[in-house]
């Protein structure tokens, strides 16, 4: 049995290097690609994790860890509101409602997927 | 101080938010400039996800989650601001704040699977709570680091 605090903090620290990883890889002119990027694979991962009901240390590690890190709403919310505060009105909500809908349809798929197998 | 060598030589001064979103990288530059971020971004990313799974114990499901999620926008803010403003902060500390810290202890996957096991009406409310609430506290960081720094009072 492992610390919770091991688990988690260790997933953490995969997901936030990860996180960073893909922020290097991932970048387009004008829009917060990485983060869009992040949070619909994040979501994904996650979706199938609670809806497979993986088990306890399994959920720590990969779920509350791993894709919580990796993952982000402060980012999300910090460039949302900047795009919008430098006139890119458009882009903004572009941002804020397409995020949601991917995120959305990431669950799906999870869920499509789970069932499935 | 001096990340200056993993910078492009041309980045615009008036581009320092997005040089604050970049600040640390895992790819390029001297090995040991590369060892210090991954250090950085793994001890922030440890901490911020146990802060957060701790903010889950103490108040488990929706609440929890927007606790960490408002709460880590506002600080957010004031870091990334705080630079634009020309604030004080050294890289290292933007690093592990920002990158490790803060965008480990909120989660967009946790607040989006939350919201879709939760019923139509509630689902709808979290979404509107997390998105107002969390733009709400980026401004409020934003106001904090304008206080701190007398940056532009736009």
């Amino acid at each position: 049995m492992t610390d919770p605090a091991y688990l988690v903090g260790a997933g953490g620290v995969l997901g936030a290097l990860a996180r960073t990883l893909v922020g290097e890889y991932v970048v387009l002119d004008g829009v917060p690609a990485s983060t869009f990027a992040v949070n619909v694979l994040g979501t994904f991962l996650l979706a199938l994790l609670t809806l497979s009901h993986a088990g306890n240390d399994l959920a720590l590690f990969l779920g509350t860890g791993f894709c919580g890190s990796f993952t982000t709403f402060s980012s999300f919310s910090v460039e949302t509101v900047r795009l919008w505060e430098t006139g890119e009105y458009g882009r903004a909500a572009a941002n804020a409602l397409g995020t949601l809908a991917a995120a959305g349809v990431a669950v799906a798929l999870a869920a499509l997927l789970v069932r499935a197998l | 101080m001096a990340s200056a060598p993993t910078e492009p030589p041309d980045t615009p001064a008036d581009d320092a938010f997005s040089t604050a979103m970049s600040t640390g990288t895992l790819t390029s530059g001297p090995l040991v400039s590369r060892l210090e971020t991954v250090a950085l971004v793994a001890l922030g990313g440890f901490a911020g996800a146990n802060l957060r799974h701790a903010v889950a114990l103490v108040a488990p499901g929706l609440a929890g989650t927007l606790v960490a999620n408002v709460c880590g926008s506002l600080a957010l803010g004031f870091v990334l601001y705080e630079e634009i403003y020309g604030g004080t902060l050294s890289a290292e500390t933007r690093v592990v704040l920002a990158t490790g810290f803060l965008s480990s202890f909120t989660t967009y996957s946790t607040f989006a699977v939350q919201s879709a096991q939760s019923r139509p009406l509630l689902l709808a409310a979290n979404v509107v709570a997390n998105y107002a609430l969390g733009f709400a506290a980026v401004l409020a960081g934003r106001a904090l680091a304008r206080r701190a720094t007398g940056g532009p009072q736009r």
